[in-house]
Protein backbone atom coordinates (compact mmCIF):
# COMPACT_ATOMS: atom_id res chain seq x y z
CA UNK A 1 0.00 0.00 0.00
CA UNK A 2 1.45 3.51 -0.85
CA UNK A 3 1.89 6.12 1.96
CA UNK A 4 -0.82 8.54 1.67
CA UNK A 5 0.14 11.82 3.24
CA UNK A 6 -3.37 13.50 4.59
CA UNK A 7 -2.78 15.72 7.21
CA UNK A 8 -3.61 19.71 7.04
CA UNK A 9 -1.31 20.30 9.80
CA UNK A 10 1.41 19.14 7.26
CA UNK A 11 0.40 20.48 4.29
CA UNK A 12 0.49 24.05 6.16
CA UNK A 13 3.82 23.34 7.34
CA UNK A 14 5.64 22.34 3.47
CA UNK A 15 3.45 25.63 2.41
CA UNK A 16 5.19 28.28 4.54
CA UNK A 17 8.00 28.30 2.30
CA UNK A 18 6.09 28.38 -0.50
CA UNK A 19 3.95 31.70 0.76
CA UNK A 20 7.47 33.35 2.11
CA UNK A 21 8.83 32.74 -1.41
CA UNK A 22 5.62 34.35 -3.01
CA UNK A 23 5.41 37.18 -0.60
CA UNK A 24 8.62 38.66 -2.31
CA UNK A 25 7.73 37.92 -5.83
CA UNK A 26 4.20 38.74 -5.38
CA UNK A 27 5.63 42.35 -3.90
CA UNK A 28 7.89 42.41 -7.15
CA UNK A 29 4.32 42.22 -9.18
CA UNK A 30 2.84 45.16 -6.85
CA UNK A 31 4.88 47.30 -7.81
CA UNK A 32 5.11 46.22 -11.48
CA UNK A 33 1.43 46.83 -11.52
CA UNK A 34 1.42 50.44 -9.94
CA UNK A 35 4.20 50.96 -11.78
CA UNK A 36 2.32 50.44 -15.23
CA UNK A 37 -0.88 52.56 -13.53
CA UNK A 38 -2.62 50.34 -12.05
CA UNK A 39 -4.76 50.45 -8.76
CA UNK A 40 -3.52 49.14 -5.80
CA UNK A 41 -7.20 46.86 -5.28
CA UNK A 42 -6.78 46.03 -9.33
CA UNK A 43 -3.31 44.42 -8.69
CA UNK A 44 -4.56 42.76 -5.41
CA UNK A 45 -7.63 41.64 -7.67
CA UNK A 46 -5.46 39.84 -10.26
CA UNK A 47 -3.31 37.89 -7.69
CA UNK A 48 -6.35 36.70 -5.23
CA UNK A 49 -8.38 35.36 -9.07
CA UNK A 50 -5.01 34.42 -10.98
CA UNK A 51 -2.37 33.11 -8.50
CA UNK A 52 0.40 32.73 -11.38
CA UNK A 53 3.49 34.78 -11.89
CA UNK A 54 4.52 34.51 -14.94
CA UNK A 55 1.08 34.84 -16.71
CA UNK A 56 0.28 37.79 -14.45
CA UNK A 57 3.43 39.50 -15.56
CA UNK A 58 2.71 39.36 -19.15
CA UNK A 59 -1.48 40.68 -18.50
CA UNK A 60 -0.20 44.12 -16.47
CA UNK A 61 1.08 45.54 -19.91
CA UNK A 62 -1.75 44.61 -22.30
CA UNK A 63 -3.86 45.50 -19.93
CA UNK A 64 -2.46 49.22 -18.80
CA UNK A 65 -1.71 49.37 -22.80
CA UNK A 66 -5.93 48.72 -23.51
CA UNK A 67 -4.79 45.40 -25.67
CA UNK A 68 -7.43 43.35 -27.38
CA UNK A 69 -8.96 40.46 -25.04
CA UNK A 70 -8.10 37.97 -27.42
CA UNK A 71 -4.53 39.24 -27.12
CA UNK A 72 -5.09 38.44 -23.17
CA UNK A 73 -6.39 35.39 -23.91
CA UNK A 74 -4.01 33.79 -26.29
CA UNK A 75 -1.05 35.05 -23.85
CA UNK A 76 -2.75 33.55 -20.97
CA UNK A 77 -3.00 30.08 -23.07
CA UNK A 78 0.29 30.09 -24.04
CA UNK A 79 2.37 31.42 -20.86
CA UNK A 80 -0.35 28.99 -18.82
CA UNK A 81 -0.06 25.89 -21.07
CA UNK A 82 2.81 24.34 -18.49
CA UNK A 83 -0.13 24.18 -16.13
CA UNK A 84 -1.75 21.66 -18.55
CA UNK A 85 1.21 19.12 -18.32
CA UNK A 86 1.38 20.01 -14.55
CA UNK A 87 -2.23 18.92 -13.88
CA UNK A 88 -2.11 16.14 -16.06
CA UNK A 89 1.03 14.96 -14.05
CA UNK A 90 -0.71 16.14 -10.24
CA UNK A 91 -3.82 13.92 -11.33
CA UNK A 92 -1.79 11.11 -10.43
CA UNK A 93 -0.65 12.15 -7.03
CA UNK A 94 -4.01 12.74 -6.04
CA UNK A 95 -5.60 10.13 -3.00
CA UNK A 96 -8.51 8.39 -3.24
CA UNK A 97 -10.14 11.17 -0.27
CA UNK A 98 -9.80 13.41 -3.26
CA UNK A 99 -13.54 14.19 -4.35
CA UNK A 100 -14.40 15.71 -7.77
CA UNK A 101 -15.49 19.33 -6.03
CA UNK A 102 -11.99 19.23 -4.20
CA UNK A 103 -10.27 18.93 -7.99
CA UNK A 104 -12.33 22.50 -9.14
CA UNK A 105 -10.65 23.49 -5.98
CA UNK A 106 -7.01 22.58 -5.83
CA UNK A 107 -6.73 23.04 -10.08
CA UNK A 108 -7.01 26.71 -8.75
CA UNK A 109 -4.21 26.22 -6.18
CA UNK A 110 -1.80 23.96 -8.42
CA UNK A 111 0.67 27.04 -9.30
CA UNK A 112 4.61 25.58 -9.92
CA UNK A 113 5.93 25.45 -6.71
CA UNK A 114 2.65 23.80 -4.74
CA UNK A 115 2.77 21.16 -8.14
CA UNK A 116 6.59 20.49 -7.02
CA UNK A 117 6.20 20.19 -3.37
CA UNK A 118 2.85 18.15 -3.81
CA UNK A 119 4.98 16.21 -6.43
CA UNK A 120 7.88 15.81 -4.42
CA UNK A 121 5.76 13.90 -1.64
CA UNK A 122 6.30 9.71 -1.20
CA UNK A 123 3.01 8.41 -2.12
CA UNK A 124 -0.28 10.29 -2.55
CA UNK A 125 -1.54 13.56 -1.33
CA UNK A 126 -5.12 13.92 0.21
CA UNK A 127 -6.94 16.95 0.16
CA UNK A 128 -6.50 18.21 3.65
CA UNK A 129 -2.84 18.24 2.41
CA UNK A 130 -3.54 20.42 -0.71
CA UNK A 131 -5.42 22.45 1.08
CA UNK A 132 -3.46 23.43 3.97
CA UNK A 133 -0.54 23.39 1.45
CA UNK A 134 -2.11 25.49 -0.85
CA UNK A 135 -3.53 27.74 2.34
CA UNK A 136 0.19 30.28 2.98
CA UNK A 137 1.16 30.41 -0.48
CA UNK A 138 -2.37 31.93 -1.36
CA UNK A 139 -2.36 34.72 1.42
CA UNK A 140 1.63 35.02 0.84
CA UNK A 141 0.73 35.54 -2.82
CA UNK A 142 -2.12 38.28 -1.71
CA UNK A 143 -0.62 40.01 0.76
CA UNK A 144 2.76 40.51 -0.71
CA UNK A 145 0.79 42.03 -3.96
CA UNK A 146 -0.58 44.10 -1.54
CA UNK A 147 2.46 45.45 0.32
CA UNK A 148 4.47 45.97 -2.96
CA UNK A 149 1.24 48.13 -4.90
CA UNK A 150 1.37 50.23 -1.60
CA UNK A 151 4.96 50.42 -0.92
CA UNK A 152 6.36 50.08 -3.85
CA UNK A 153 7.49 53.20 -4.96
CA UNK A 154 9.19 53.90 -1.91
CA UNK A 155 11.47 50.78 -1.98
CA UNK A 156 15.26 51.87 -3.94
CA UNK A 157 15.65 49.98 -7.35
CA UNK A 158 18.33 48.14 -6.20
CA UNK A 159 15.60 46.21 -3.46
CA UNK A 160 13.61 45.68 -6.57
CA UNK A 161 15.73 44.53 -8.52
CA UNK A 162 16.82 41.96 -5.94
CA UNK A 163 13.32 40.53 -5.70
CA UNK A 164 13.70 39.83 -9.29
CA UNK A 165 15.42 36.54 -8.41
CA UNK A 166 13.18 35.48 -5.58
CA UNK A 167 11.32 32.97 -8.11
CA UNK A 168 13.75 31.35 -9.36
CA UNK A 169 15.65 30.91 -6.36
CA UNK A 170 12.79 29.13 -5.82
CA UNK A 171 12.64 27.01 -8.98
CA UNK A 172 16.21 26.17 -8.76
CA UNK A 173 15.93 24.77 -4.80
CA UNK A 174 13.13 22.49 -6.29
CA UNK A 175 15.05 21.16 -9.49
CA UNK A 176 18.59 20.91 -7.64
CA UNK A 177 17.94 17.93 -5.02
CA UNK A 178 16.67 15.38 -6.97
CA UNK A 179 18.94 16.42 -9.86
CA UNK A 180 21.88 15.40 -7.40
CA UNK A 181 19.76 11.94 -6.19
CA UNK A 182 19.21 10.82 -10.08
CA UNK A 183 21.36 11.22 -12.95
CA UNK A 184 18.86 11.06 -15.41
CA UNK A 185 16.60 13.66 -13.92
CA UNK A 186 20.17 15.77 -13.91
CA UNK A 187 20.64 15.00 -17.64
CA UNK A 188 17.09 15.62 -18.52
CA UNK A 189 17.20 19.44 -16.23
CA UNK A 190 20.52 20.35 -18.28
CA UNK A 191 19.05 18.98 -21.83
CA UNK A 192 15.86 21.02 -21.12
CA UNK A 193 18.14 23.79 -20.46
CA UNK A 194 19.87 23.36 -23.43
CA UNK A 195 17.11 23.46 -25.60
CA UNK A 196 15.83 26.31 -23.81
CA UNK A 197 18.82 28.28 -24.47
CA UNK A 198 18.61 27.48 -28.10
CA UNK A 199 15.12 28.62 -28.38
CA UNK A 200 15.89 32.13 -26.88
CA UNK A 201 19.51 32.67 -28.32
CA UNK A 202 19.07 31.25 -32.03
CA UNK A 203 17.34 33.78 -34.58
CA UNK A 204 15.85 31.35 -36.14
CA UNK A 205 13.14 30.91 -32.72
CA UNK A 206 13.36 34.58 -32.04
CA UNK A 207 9.45 34.24 -33.16
CA UNK A 208 7.83 31.78 -31.05
CA UNK A 209 6.66 33.44 -27.95
CA UNK A 210 8.19 32.70 -24.65
CA UNK A 211 5.10 30.30 -23.24
CA UNK A 212 5.34 28.43 -26.36
CA UNK A 213 9.37 27.57 -25.82
CA UNK A 214 8.73 26.60 -21.74
CA UNK A 215 6.16 23.95 -23.10
CA UNK A 216 8.09 22.55 -26.21
CA UNK A 217 11.75 22.27 -24.36
CA UNK A 218 9.63 20.97 -21.02
CA UNK A 219 7.96 18.53 -23.29
CA UNK A 220 10.66 17.30 -25.28
CA UNK A 221 13.18 16.77 -22.66
CA UNK A 222 10.73 14.90 -20.67
CA UNK A 223 9.78 12.60 -23.63
CA UNK A 224 13.76 12.12 -24.56
CA UNK A 225 14.18 10.96 -21.21
CA UNK A 226 10.89 8.93 -20.23
CA UNK A 227 12.49 6.78 -23.28
CA UNK A 228 15.60 6.26 -22.46
CA UNK A 229 15.25 6.50 -18.81
CA UNK A 230 12.09 5.01 -17.79
CA UNK A 231 11.66 4.97 -13.91
CA UNK A 232 11.39 2.57 -11.84
CA UNK A 233 7.91 1.00 -11.33
CA UNK A 234 5.98 2.21 -7.74
CA UNK A 235 9.35 4.15 -7.06
CA UNK A 236 8.54 7.54 -6.66
CA UNK A 237 12.11 7.86 -6.88
CA UNK A 238 12.00 11.81 -5.59
CA UNK A 239 11.93 13.11 -1.41
CA UNK A 240 10.55 15.43 0.24
CA UNK A 241 12.13 18.53 -1.04
CA UNK A 242 10.63 21.08 1.58
CA UNK B 1 -6.47 52.93 -17.50
CA UNK B 2 -9.15 50.67 -18.45
CA UNK B 3 -12.55 52.18 -16.57
CA UNK B 4 -14.22 49.91 -14.02
CA UNK B 5 -15.98 47.48 -16.32
CA UNK B 6 -13.44 47.15 -18.64
CA UNK B 7 -10.94 46.21 -16.48
CA UNK B 8 -13.15 43.27 -14.86
CA UNK B 9 -13.76 42.00 -18.30
CA UNK B 10 -9.98 42.11 -18.52
CA UNK B 11 -9.93 40.18 -15.55
CA UNK B 12 -13.06 37.50 -16.57
CA UNK B 13 -10.52 36.55 -19.59
CA UNK B 14 -7.67 36.60 -17.94
CA UNK B 15 -8.50 34.05 -14.68
CA UNK B 16 -10.75 32.13 -16.95
CA UNK B 17 -8.25 31.09 -19.70
CA UNK B 18 -5.93 30.24 -16.53
CA UNK B 19 -8.26 28.91 -14.52
CA UNK B 20 -9.42 26.36 -17.34
CA UNK B 21 -6.32 25.54 -17.94
CA UNK B 22 -5.16 23.73 -14.70
CA UNK B 23 -8.67 22.54 -13.77
CA UNK B 24 -9.61 20.86 -17.04
CA UNK B 25 -7.00 18.26 -17.06
CA UNK B 26 -7.81 17.40 -13.18
CA UNK B 27 -11.06 16.80 -13.02
CA UNK B 28 -11.17 14.99 -16.56
CA UNK B 29 -8.32 13.04 -15.53
CA UNK B 30 -9.26 10.39 -12.25
CA UNK B 31 -7.94 7.51 -13.61
CA UNK B 32 -4.09 6.30 -12.75
CA UNK B 33 -1.33 6.29 -15.41
CA UNK B 34 -0.44 2.65 -15.57
CA UNK B 35 1.75 2.71 -18.59
CA UNK B 36 5.34 2.94 -17.37
CA UNK B 37 6.58 5.58 -20.19
CA UNK B 38 3.60 8.54 -19.38
CA UNK B 39 4.55 7.64 -16.05
CA UNK B 40 8.12 8.19 -16.48
CA UNK B 41 6.92 11.41 -18.59
CA UNK B 42 5.04 12.47 -15.92
CA UNK B 43 8.19 12.38 -13.67
CA UNK B 44 10.13 14.59 -15.52
CA UNK B 45 7.79 17.25 -16.14
CA UNK B 46 8.02 19.76 -13.39
CA UNK B 47 12.09 19.50 -13.15
CA UNK B 48 12.28 20.49 -16.99
CA UNK B 49 9.36 22.98 -16.84
CA UNK B 50 11.02 24.64 -13.84
CA UNK B 51 14.68 24.16 -15.49
CA UNK B 52 13.40 25.80 -18.55
CA UNK B 53 11.50 28.73 -16.95
CA UNK B 54 15.16 29.59 -15.04
CA UNK B 55 17.56 29.65 -17.19
CA UNK B 56 18.44 31.78 -19.75
CA UNK B 57 15.24 34.00 -17.64
CA UNK B 58 16.97 34.21 -14.52
CA UNK B 59 20.14 36.00 -16.40
CA UNK B 60 17.68 39.40 -17.59
CA UNK B 61 15.76 39.33 -14.57
CA UNK B 62 18.13 41.94 -12.57
CA UNK B 63 19.68 45.11 -12.99
CA UNK B 64 23.16 43.81 -14.19
CA UNK B 65 24.30 40.52 -15.62
CA UNK B 66 26.93 40.15 -13.22
CA UNK B 67 24.25 40.43 -10.36
CA UNK B 68 22.40 37.54 -11.98
CA UNK B 69 24.50 35.34 -12.09
CA UNK B 70 25.67 35.60 -8.25
CA UNK B 71 22.22 35.19 -7.56
CA UNK B 72 22.18 31.94 -9.62
CA UNK B 73 25.24 30.34 -8.29
CA UNK B 74 24.30 31.15 -4.96
CA UNK B 75 21.26 29.36 -5.54
CA UNK B 76 22.99 26.61 -6.70
CA UNK B 77 25.07 26.05 -4.36
CA UNK B 78 22.69 26.54 -1.52
CA UNK B 79 20.15 24.33 -2.89
CA UNK B 80 23.02 21.70 -3.80
CA UNK B 81 23.75 21.88 -0.14
CA UNK B 82 19.81 21.06 0.19
CA UNK B 83 18.89 24.09 2.27
CA UNK B 84 14.84 24.74 2.39
CA UNK B 85 13.38 27.08 -0.80
CA UNK B 86 13.22 30.42 1.05
CA UNK B 87 16.49 29.90 2.60
CA UNK B 88 17.31 29.24 -1.23
CA UNK B 89 15.36 32.18 -2.48
CA UNK B 90 16.37 34.97 0.09
CA UNK B 91 19.78 33.87 0.02
CA UNK B 92 19.63 34.06 -3.91
CA UNK B 93 18.20 38.20 -3.73
CA UNK B 94 20.35 38.35 -1.08
CA UNK B 95 23.54 38.11 -3.29
CA UNK B 96 21.93 40.54 -6.33
CA UNK B 97 21.60 42.77 -3.40
CA UNK B 98 24.72 43.12 -2.33
CA UNK B 99 26.39 42.75 -5.71
CA UNK B 100 24.37 45.56 -7.11
CA UNK B 101 25.30 48.18 -4.20
CA UNK B 102 28.64 47.14 -4.53
CA UNK B 103 28.40 47.96 -8.04
CA UNK B 104 26.55 50.89 -7.77
CA UNK B 105 28.16 52.91 -4.72
CA UNK B 106 31.57 52.06 -4.26
CA UNK B 107 32.67 50.24 -8.27
CA UNK B 108 31.20 53.10 -10.33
Amino acid sequence: MKKMNDSFPEGVKDGIPIGLGYLSVSFAFGILAVGAGLDIWQAVIISMTNLTSAGQLAAVPIIAGFGSLAELASTQLVINMRYALMSVSLSQKLGENVRLRDRFLIAFCNTDEIFAVASGKEGSVGRHYMLGLALTPYIGWSLGTLLGAVAGNILPDVLVSALGVAMYGMFIAIVVPPSKKSRPTALCVFTAIAMSCIMNFVPLFEKIPGGFVIIICAALASLIFAIIAPVKDENEEVKENA
Amino acid sequence: MPDIMKFFIYLLVMAGVTYLVRMIPLVLIKKKVTNRFIKSFLYYVPYSVLAVMTVPAIFSATSYLISAVIGFAVALILSYMEKSLIVVASSACAAVLVTEIVMRYVVL
